[in-house]
Order: C-alpha cells, then structure tokens, then sequence
C-alpha cells in the first residue's frame, strides 16, 4: 500500500523526466546516426566529426584556463566575503548573485563595446596619447568572456564551502603550530576542495559549450563547438551532422566532468598517505 | 617549591563593553594539575584562549617564564590545546590529525612516525591509524584530540572542557586515564571544567571563577573544607548558609545560640557567613540538640539519604545515613568543626537555603552548564 | 594581507560591474553606439513605453516563468514526496535521471527537445509548425523540476519522521497530515526551489533559443536577435529598468530575511 502510493506519485514524474531527457538523447542519437538528405542509417556523420577536433580541443583548452582563472581570482573574493561581518556578507553575497540574473547577452555586448578596436578603452588610451591595442577578436577576448561570465558560478559554491569551515579547525592549526599561509594550505585549501571542485564544474560545462560568446568577442580562428553546433541547426540545415557534434559534446563534457572530480578524489587520497 | 611557567597579571577582557574577565592575577606552575572551575559564562574559557593566544587580552600581561607574550600568536607559543569537541580535521586520517603538528615543525620522517606511534600507545589507540574521524566513537575522537597536541611536548596542555561531550561511564574513565598521562608526562595541564567533581577529583590546584573574577585558589580539599564566600560554598558541594554575627574569635552566634567554632580574625560582632555541610550534620534525640527541627521531606540516595529539616522557616539540606520519617521532630549537634565562618560577600543570602529543594534540582543545574560557551 | 584582498576584491566587483555600467550609460545616450556618449536623454525609456513591444516580449517571458515554475514546483514537490519513500535503489535511479539536465550542457538539452519536439510533431503527428507556446512550456518545465527537486529533497530527508508519524497517530490522513506538517517543514525548501526555477526560466536563453517557434518568443530570445542586426538602444533602457527592479527585489528580500533572523534571535533570548 505505501509503496504503491509513492510509486503514484513519483510515477508521472519519473515519466516526464524519461520522456523530457533520455528520450530527447535518444533521439539526438537517432539523427547523428541517420543522413541529412535521405534519412537512412549512416555513419558519415561520425566518421565527419574528424574535422572538429581542432574546434573540440580549443573550446576544451579555452574553458580549462577560463575555469582555472576563475578560480585564482573567485578564491580570494570568496575567502574575503566569508571573513566580512553577516550583514556585509549579505550584501557581497547579493552584488555576486545580481549579475545572474541579468541578460548575459547584453553584457556581453557591452565587453565588446569595451573592447572595440574604437571602443570605449581604446578611446581612453588614445586620448591619454597611448597608442590603441587590439584586444577583441583573440583568444584572450573569448577568454576573458567566459571568466566575467561564469565568475559568479566559482564564487558562489566557494564561498559556501568556506563559511562552513569550523573556525576552531583554524585554531587547532593555529594551536600545532601552522602560521597563517600553512593554515591555509594545510586546513582551508583541503577543506574547501568540494568547492574548488563544484565551482570548476559550474564554470567548466557552460563555457564549452558556448556559443555567443566566442561569437561575439571571438573571430574565425576562435570559433568553439558551440558555435558550430549552433550553426549547424540554425543557419547550415544539417541537424543530422549538428546532433552528432552535440552527441560528442556531451560525452566530452562527461568526460572532462569525471577527471574533474576524479583529479579531487586523488588529491584526497595524498592527503591520506 | 616547583617552577613558575606562566604568570597572568592583571587580566582584563571586554567584549562589546562587557567584562568578561575581571583583574585576573594567576600562576602555573612546572608540573601542576591546574583546573579553572565555574559556571558558565564565568569566564574560564576566556582565561584559557588568552593563555592559548587565541585572544588577546584588553589590559593585563601574560608571560610565560618572565617574557611578555600577548602578542605572541598561537604557532609561536609551546602550548597546545585539546580543543572543546575536540576540532580534528576532517579531511585527515587519525594518523595525519595526529602527526600535524610535527608536520608543520618540518621533523623528519621517521621522527614523526616514532612519536605518532608512541603517542598511539599513550592513548590507547594502535591500530586506529588509518581510520577515519567520522567513524571513531566520542571516546576515541577524545583520545586523538589529546594525542594530537600532546605529540608536539608542549611544556603547558590547555585542556578546554575535553569531557563534557562523553557519558558519564567514559567521562569517570577518562578522568584517571587524563591524569595518568599528566603523572606520566610530568607536564603542566590547564583544564577548564564546569563539574565540581571533575575538578576537585583531578586537580592540584582549584581555580573557581564567578563572573570573571577569581573567587578561590586552592588545594581541592581548602577549596571544599574552607570556602571563602557563599559562592564557592554553594558550588563545591552541598552548603547550608546562614547569616551570623561572629561575637569574637572562635565564638559565632546564630539561629539565637552562641557556638564555638574554630575561627578566628574578624572584627568583634562582624555579620558574618556561616557554612554548614550537609553530611557534617548528625541527629541526636531532640532533647539532646543545639537546634530542634521538623523533617519535610526526604529521598533516598543511594550511599546516603537526602533530608530536609525545617528549623523555624529555614530549612537546611541534611545528608545521613540515618533514616528519619517525614513529619519527625529531630535534634542536631554542631561540633566547632562542623562550622565555618565566611566573610559577608556580594554572594550573601543568594544561596544555601533548601526550601525550594527537589530531587532534580542537581540534573536541572547541570542541563543547564551543558549550554555554555 | 586582509587589506591587500579587500582592495582585490574590490577589483573584482568593479570587474563584473563595469558591463552593467556601460550599458547604463548608454541608456542616457543620444546616439545609438554602445561607445560612445552623445548628450543626454530619457528618450530610450520613452521609446520602451510608447513601442510596446519589449514590453509584450517581457510579458512573454513572464508567462512563461511563471506558468514554468509554478508547474515544476508543484509537480517536484508531488514527486518528492514518492521518491522519498522509493527502496534506496530505485531513489538513486530517478536521481541520477534528475541530474541528467544540470550536468548535460544548455545547448545539448536544447537540441536534444528541439530534435524531440521536431521528430514527433512533424514525422509522427505530421504537424507543419511542431515548435510552439506548449512545447517551450515543456521545456522549461523539464530543466526547472531539478531545482525544485534537489532543494526539497534535502529538507525531507531532515525532516523528523516521527512528525508524520506523530500527526497520523493524532488521526490524520496521509494527505492531511502532508498538508498539515510536512509541508510547513519543507516549506524553505520547496520557495528556494520556485525562485531558483523562476529566475532561472525568465533568464534562460540558450534552451529557449532551440525549442522556441515562430508564434511565441520570449525577451532573452529576442534580445539575440537584436544583437545580430542593428542594436536598439532602447533594449538599454529596458536593461537600466530590469537591472533597478531586481535590486529593489533582492534589497526587499535581504531585509526580510534580516527582519526574520532579528526576530529569532530575539525569541532565542
């Protein structure tokens, strides 16, 4: 009787969620297995994804270092926020959040207005008489992106883990004779790991998988999967080839997901020896 | 006469304009079992992060062996500390909690795995090395919390309530094992407590704290044969407290009768404190009492019975082997040294009379204590 | 050191603000390039009033949001309750399946409903338009339930068992005594569900931008538009007036919570 009654109610969702999520997967696997123009079975579609390795490993090696920054520069923000009084730390907690909500799109346009060949910087540079830079359309331009992007993605699993930190911890290490850098290294760093890893995730998945931003900061020699992918469903019409691409994607991410917090579990595991 | 090691003089704490601690004068000696006792909110946690060097006091000095050490963070003083609910790090094993505090010291390798070991022996734990924290018992969690500090030979070992978490079986155990290690060691242990018991059974030397002031020093036994105020009376044991007038020396008179006593030093016709314990306290037929009451209650105890007499509106808490059956008339004798005299103190009249008395009154106190700090 | 971090954090709140800045800026601006400033004016906001529609668009999304979250939380709260009482297997099973849309990556979970939506309407029900107001309400109702999920689910998991217990011995019903104390004790959990699914769902571009059709696009949708052709300045303006609403929005809620923790504080006294 109980167990019919949860299997009631969880049913419709369990449901849904297998109508809604897996089925959906199986039928991107259905489209990158079949052609465009016929429709029948076929492996072309694989044997094609050959050519987007290079956009495969730049949008890995873009988002790697995007995740890496983050997590240099959200680290101390996170440390310092959970260090403020309660109310400050509201406050702090709340300016992180705020960008969230905004449309990404036009903050990312107003980057590009920054960085312009004749943007806002570079008419401040030349009005100092300091000769302009080319700062859009590079690397660092997509990079920079995907950090102001997903900074707050960092901050925020960081900065949970760190307040949970007993400060007797610190004091005990205080007590054994750790100054404050071999506190840190010793006691908070290990400590905030589960952080470290949450928020290298949370940066990691959306910024390999993006498309406006490296569309819109980046050029031709910047372009990522995500931007292939998107084209290929809205503007190239081969959906077949574009479901294939996703389909890798989504194994790449799995992947990439897995070293993440495998690389954590060994970092565990050195701690213990 | 045992070294001095650390001195404290003049301690003042403010927290948000309130004092915490107020004028504390105080030293440790080379060896000693030193325990700071109070109820909570008195302030020995706070006299125990100072020495510690997790606070710095407002005025006063601290110094350990003459030099000035308020500023000196907590690394750079060779004390350590067993923390309250110990605070072992999580993410290391019992071994790595353990070898920590070499670790950070940069002691060679197979130094740090002697003294490990040897310090696993000392607390009983061998073969727990590799456990986890999460999966050791309150117990064992104590004994790593010791061993972790101890490892590191601090001259002085700062022990914040480190039984308090554990049941009371365990917590008796602990208590010898505790102090067979300080035996052991030969080091100076602070121990900070709110239970009389623990204290006066550990202990060389008693501090009692009240609202950041040093009630009492003493050996336990001083501490509980000779309180100085109504205070320490009440808190180290049972008291009955009356107002007297000491007529001269050796001569105190109260509930109308003049009683010898061995006292001496105050003031002729001094309104004094008078302390009387409850298992000092004999019956005698009524006809042959100093003082004749009526018994209102009485409840078995175990070794003893607890009972209350009334004496003329006041009623004193008597505890006897003797049974007496509620509603009886009794008499009692007071010996000289059944009596001691206090000085009158901000204390006075606040406790040390039983009429609100009941069977749970200890457990309801010590609920109470458990929600300190 | 501690003032060495302040001034770098510092720097870093400047860092993510700087954007916001500039595009408020040039909400006030005469000219329509995002650069440059050419005299001030308040008729980007005039135009957001007298056009309607980025206001209809706004509304769009709001319905959406709405609809979407209100759905899922009622819907993840329903589920919450089974999966709770699932053998501990099978809980695992429908979590893992919760957590497939919050690790897949935006633009797959997109693709992968969009393809979905088109291969069932157009190959099996043979409709010509398969992507509609329904299908972007499906959609958004499937990446929100995993937030209402995964924040009820915590608090049942906490919550007293014996309280149930407790309240079924005191005569209720199971549905009663749902009502009656189980869902006071998730309460915390099922509201943070809602406002994460809804805010979530108002600012979600890259799902709806897949899934959505030609009859019905919301805000974030349209402002990619705008972005590929000419930008109206008025989008500015709409961006300067969301941006206030949202930390008159987030100031109300701090107090609040404040207020509430005051109160407590003041109870626990």
């Amino acid at each position: 009787m109980k167990k019919n009654r949860s299997l009631l109610l969880s049913g419709p969702y369990i449901l849904w969620m297998l109508a809604f999520t897996l089925i959906p997967l199986g039928v991107v696997l259905y489209y990158a297995l079949t052609d465009v123009e016929t429709g029948k079975f076929t492996l072309n579609n694989m044997a094609q994804l050959l050519q987007y390795l290079p956009a495969f490993w730049r949008s890995i090696c873009y988002s790697v270092v995007a995740a890496l920054i983050c997590l240099l520069i959200g680290y101390p923000v996170a440390y310092y926020m959970s260090r403020c009084g309660a109310v400050a730390q509201k406050f702090l907690y709340m300016l992180v959040m705020l960008p969230m909500c905004m449309s990404f799109l036009l903050r990312t346009m107003a980057w590009v207005g920054l960085l312009q060949d004749t943007g806002i910087i570079n008419s401040l540079l030349s009005s100092i008489g300091l000769p302009t830079v080319e700062m859009i359309r590079t690397p660092g331009a997509v990079i920079l992106g995907m950090v102001y992007n997903y900074l707050p993605y960092m901050i925020l699993p960081l900065y949970s883990v760190i307040c949970k930190i007993d400060r007797r911890l610190v004091e005990a290490a205080e007590d054994l004779g750790c100054n404050g850098p071999k506190v840190f290294s010793k006691v908070i760093l290990p400590l905030s790991m589960p952080g470290i890893l949450t928020g290298m995730t949370m940066v990691f998945v959306p910024a390999v998988s993006t498309f406006y931003i490296s569309n819109k900061m980046g050029s031709t020699e910047t372009i990522l999967i995500g931007d292939i992918i998107e084209r290929m469903f809205k503007q190239g019409d081969n959906a077949n080839m574009g479901a294939a691409l996703s389909l890798l994607l989504m194994v790449l991410v799995f992947v990439c997901t897995g070293i993440i917090n495998r690389f954590g579990s060994d970092e565990e595991g050195s701690v213990i020896v | 006469m045992s070294k001095e090691l650390i001195r404290l003089r003049d301690i003042t704490m403010e927290f948000d304009g309130e004092k915490i601690l107020d004028g504390i004068n105080l030293y440790f000696n080379d060896k000693e079992f030193l325990t700071l006792l109070g109820p909570s909110g008195c302030g020995k946690t706070t006299t125990l992060r100072i020495i510690g060097g997790f606070l710095t006091p407002s005025s006063g000095d601290v110094l350990f062996d003459g030099k000035r050490m308020n500023d000196v963070p907590p690394y750079d003083r060779q004390v350590n500390t067993v923390f309250q609910r110990y605070a072992l790090f999580p993410h290391l094993n019992v071994y790595e909690n353990i070898a920590f505090g070499l670790r950070v010291a940069k002691l060679p390798k197979a130094e740090i795995q002697e003294r490990v070991h040897e310090m696993l022996g000392i607390v009983g734990l061998k073969g727990y090395e590799h456990r986890r924290i999460e999966s050791l018992s309150g117990g064992q969690q104590q004994r790593v919390a010791i061993a972790r500090a101890l490892v590191n030979r601090p001259k002085v070992l700062l022990l914040d309530e480190p039984l308090a978490a554990l049941d009371l079986r365990l917590r008796k155990d602990m208590q010898n094992e505790l102090k067979r290690i300080q035996q052991t060691l030969g080091i100076t242990f602070i121990y900070v407590t709110h239970d009389q018991e623990e204290a006066l059974s550990m202990s060389d030397t008693v501090v009692v704290m009240d609202k950041g002031r040093i009630q009492q020093i003493g050996k336990p036994e001083d501490i509980y044969n000779e309180p100085k105020n109504a205070f320490v009376a009440d808190f180290i044991g049972e008291s009955n407290i009356l107002d007297g007038v000491m007529l001269e020396d050796y001569k105190v008179r109260f509930f109308g009768r003049t009683f010898k006593c061995l006292d001496a030093g105050f003031t002729p016709n001094e309104p004094v404190d008078v302390v009387i314990r409850p298992e000092d306290i004999d019956f005698v037929p009524p006809e042959e009492g100093h003082l004749v009451g009526t018994v209102t209650s009485v409840t078995f105890k175990g070794l003893n019975y607890d009972i209350i007499v009334d004496f003329r509106g006041f009623k004193w808490l008597i505890q006897t082997t003797d049974h007496q059956p509620e509603g009886a008339t009794v008499g009692i004798r007071l010996n000289p040294e059944d009596i001691h005299v206090m000085h009158k103190s901000e204390y006075s009249g606040m406790f040390g009379d039983y009429s609100s008395y009941s069977a749970e009154y200890d457990e309801l106190t010590e609920d109470a204590d458990h929600e300190e700090e | 050191m501690k003032r060495v971090n302040r001034l770098f954090t510092i720097a870093i709140f400047v860092f993510l603000y700087i954007p916001m800045v500039v595009l408020i800026v040039a909400s006030f601006s005469k000219g329509k390039d995002i650069t440059e400033f050419e005299g001030f004016t308040f008729m980007r906001y005039a135009e957001v009033f007298q056009d309607r529609s980025l206001l209809s668009l706004l509304g769009n999304s709001l319905l959406i949001s709405v609809l979407a979250s209100g759905i899922a939380t009622v819907f993840g709260t329903v589920a919450c309750m089974g999966i709770h009482n699932l053998k501990p297997r099978m809980r695992k099973t429908v979590m893992s399946l919760t957590n497939i849309p919050m690790t897949n990556p935006d633009i797959v979970t997109g693709i992968s409903l969009s393809l979905l939506f088109v291969f069932v309407g157009s190959k099996l029900l043979q409709q010509r338009n398969s992507l509609t107001f329904w299908t972007l309400l499906i959609a958004h109702v499937t990446f929100n339930l995993p937030y209402v999920i995964l924040n009820v689910m915590p608090k049942l998991h906490q919550m007293d068992k014996s309280l149930t217990e407790a309240a079924m011995d005191l005569g209720c019903t199971p549905l009663q005594s749902f009502f009656k104390v189980t869902l006071h004790e998730i309460m915390p959990g099922v509201i943070t569900g809602a406002i994460m699914a809804f805010t979530m769902s108002l600012d979600d571009f890259v799902i709806s931008y897949f899934v959505t059709g030609l009859d019905f696009i919301t805000l974030p949708v349209e402002i990619y538009n705008y972005t590929k052709k000419q930008m109206q300045p008025k989008i500015y303006a709409m961006f300067t007036m969301l941006f206030l609403l949202i930390i008159v929005l987030m100031v109300i809620m701090n107090l609040l919570q404040l207020r509430q923790e005051k109160a407590k504080r003041r109870d626990a006294k």
